[in-house]
């Protein structure tokens, strides 16, 4: 068995205990400043996310109207948006077949400020595709859910059960081709944050 | 791919030489990236308490290695994910097959892994008749070109815009002599999308494996690994048995260093955590030794399995920026490479500790601390004693220990070869002094240091 194999030869060439670091000062250190949104704008711009500080949900969906045209697949996991097909009613449909979906709008309860990055489960997504099938993805987040850096993000992730989770932070990219950037890899061709102020 | 040439990495350098503004495109590009890598670290004032943490967790975790691969096994089964494990890569390999045979699979979807390059996975599933399609895009690109990745992170940093739009003009269709990135990048969105919705197995790499939860993390910026993953009914996940880390909030470290040291990015675009698998699907991790359990006992070289593959090391080497990544003929290239391949073969890589001008700029840039540089030379030193340097090497170096043995001959050796540069230069400027090849030969002094000491003692009394 290559597992006892394994283990046996591990224990064998590993050597006296190393004790774990203190993260305490890691975990208390903010060094991205007050002004998180401002921080996060930043950041997430520049990794070539769309960031939109709005007021209420009203807001939201002007600017969802304005960037969408009706008639495309759009799918909502948030319940305040309800004239989008939501997610959490098309659980039995197959992975595949979100193929054709414009837009995916979600709601993300954690943000980092230092790197643009987005935490959403499973629950959030509902169907774990949907995220990256997408040709454009919105998220959605309260001005309250950003921390400073990931320290703070896993401090508050902590032992939470999750089947599948994803820091989200911005498009997908690559710059494969003589380091070029271009937008939209294979995932969504854009990223809108909208802050709920 | 393995260096079936059997070409050392000189030699292997000598042929990337050849092209010399590529030479230069390669090391300028380069540069830029480690250029991009200080910024973000400059940016962060607890950038060094960082590596220092990130450095310390994984001493622990090679020190406690075996029980928190136990640890990691329980929690991934008890969340339904189902664990194999590999003694070597041809074991790997097998697992691999059989998994897919078992389905009745012959068409798989791959994401970004350097393990299964180490394994050689492509080409052994190939013989057995199945179809492997890279999604990175970079590693799509060089799986066209029928070549390996020559860097971990930038699989594709050799190749210009213009040979790209060949590949692709021959293998997907897009129009000739279109070299545009954003063409090109799209070109591929289209061929890759249609095989992430047609593939019902998907491979992905592991880039953080968390004992406390029995979840891994896998980072990319394409999205690849996720789509792959999500549209599969079988996600299989090759790791190394150095990728575990203790605990979920120690994620909070690696995570970020990992991309400011790689490409000077904050994160990547998605870095996703997999606990248990979709419904309706499944989830097999192959935790994988090959010859990871013996470096672990190598105490000058286990260091360097702390190792998180963000590629700053190559980025800044300048052996690596001017040779290449394929003249390391071993899929980890660069300085990083260099001490982890002799490990698994100490003959055919005791050429690679030597492909280092020794400067410290990697250890200087690691993220996790590895003293890279140190490792490089201990492995010199370990390989001239084993009897693995090049034979003219050894000659040279017995030579040089006599010399310096002996106060006579050293004197005289001199003297002869300060005439010999004065009259006859073109003794030691030509093509047969390797040390010629890419340096302009020292002026000599009329005389020695103790020649002229001596005078000077002589005028003085």
């Amino acid at each position: 068995m290559s597992r006892e194999k394994i283990l046996a030869a591990v224990k064998k060439n590993q050597f006296t205990h190393a004790p774990l670091p203190d993260l305490e000062i890691l975990n208390s250190l903010t060094a991205t400043g007050d002004n998180l949104t401002q921080q996060y704008t930043s950041v997430a711009s520049a990794g070539g996310s769309f960031v939109y500080e709005v007021k209420d949900w009203k807001a939201i969906k002007t600017i969802l109207h304005k960037e969408f045209k009706p008639g495309v697949k759009i799918i909502s996991g948030i319940p305040e948006l309800d004239e989008y097909t939501y997610a959490g009613s098309v659980l039995d449909e197959s992975s595949h077949s979100f193929a054709d979906t414009e837009l995916t709008i979600l709601q993300s309860n954690l943000g980092v400020a230092e790197n643009g990055a987005l935490w959403l489960t499973e629950s959030q997504m509902n169907i774990r595709v949907l995220p990256f099938i997408s040709q454009h993805l919105a998220v959605v987040i309260s001005k309250d859910a950003l921390v400073p850096t990931m320290a703070q993000a896993y401090a508050q992730i902590g032992n939470a059960d999750y089947g599948y989770g994803a820091f989200i932070s911005g498009p997908s990219k690559t710059a494969d081709i003589e380091q070029s950037l271009v937008i939209g890899a294979h995932g969504p061709r854009s990223l809108s944050v909208f802050i709920l102020t | 791919m393995s260096n079936v040439t059997g070409k050392t990495h000189p030699q292997l350098a000598a042929i990337f030489n050849q092209d010399e503004p590529r030479v230069d495109w390669h090391d300028e590009t380069l540069w830029w990236v480690r250029q991009k890598r200080d910024i973000q670290a400059h940016k962060l004032p607890e950038w060094e308490l960082l590596r220092e943490t990130a450095s310390q967790i994984k001493n622990n975790v090679l020190s406690n290695l075996s029980t928190y691969l136990e640890q990691f096994e329980a929690n991934a089964i008890n969340n339904g994910v189902i664990v194999h494990w590999a003694a070597d890569a041809e074991e790997h390999n097998k697992i691999v097959h059989q998994l897919l045979q078992e389905r009745g699979i012959n068409r798989m979807v791959k994401s970004k892994s350097m393990l299964t390059e180490e394994c050689h996975l492509n080409e052994y599933l190939k013989e057995q008749g199945i179809d492997v399609i890279d999604s990175d895009l970079g590693e799509r690109i060089v799986q066209l070109a029928n070549e390996p990745p020559s860097h971990i992170v930038l699989p594709c940093i050799h190749k210009k815009k213009e040979e790209i739009g060949d590949i692709f003009h021959e293998h997907l269709g897009s129009a000739k002599g279109e070299s545009d990135p954003k063409i090109l990048t799209e070109t591929a969105r289209q061929h890759l999308r249609e095989v992430f919705l047609t593939r019902r197995a998907a491979l992905t790499g592991v880039n953080f494996a968390i004992a406390e939860t029995g979840e891994f993390v896998i980072c990319t910026n394409e999205g690849n690994a996720d789509m792959g993953a999500h549209l599969a009914e079988i996600h299989i996940a090759s790791m190394g048995i150095e990728k575990i880390i203790p605990e979920r909030k120690h994620l909070g470290v690696f995570l970020r260093l990992l991309t400011r040291s790689a490409t000077g990015q904050p994160i990547t675009t998605y870095s996703s955590h997999f606990k248990r698998p979709q419904q309706g699907t499944a989830i097999h991790i192959i935790i994988v030794d090959n010859g990871r359990s013996i470096q672990l006992g190598r105490e000058d070289f286990r260091n360097s399995l702390k190792c998180i593959r963000c590629g700053a090391c190559m980025n800044t080497c300048p052996v690596y920026r001017k040779s290449g990544g394929h003249s390391y003929h071993t899929a980890v290239a660069g300085p990083i490479g260099s001490i982890l391949a002799p490990n698994l073969d100490m003959k055919k890589y005791a050429d690679l500790p030597f492909a280092s001008t020794l400067c410290g700029s990697c250890s200087n840039v690691c993220p996790v601390k590895i003293d890279i540089h140190n490792q490089l030379y201990k492995w010199r030193q370990v390989i001239v004693k084993e009897g693995y340097s090049p034979t003219a090497k050894t000659i040279a170096m017995k030579a040089m220990a006599f010399t310096l043995s002996s106060p006579g001959l050293y004197r005289s050796g001199g003297k002869m070869g300060r005439i010999v540069f004065k009259y006859a230069p073109f003794a030691v400027n030509n093509g047969l002094n390797p040390w010629y090849k890419h340096r302009e030969m020292p002026k000599t002094p009329e005389e020695s240091f103790g020649e002229w000491y001596s005078k000077r003692k002589e005028a003085k009394q």
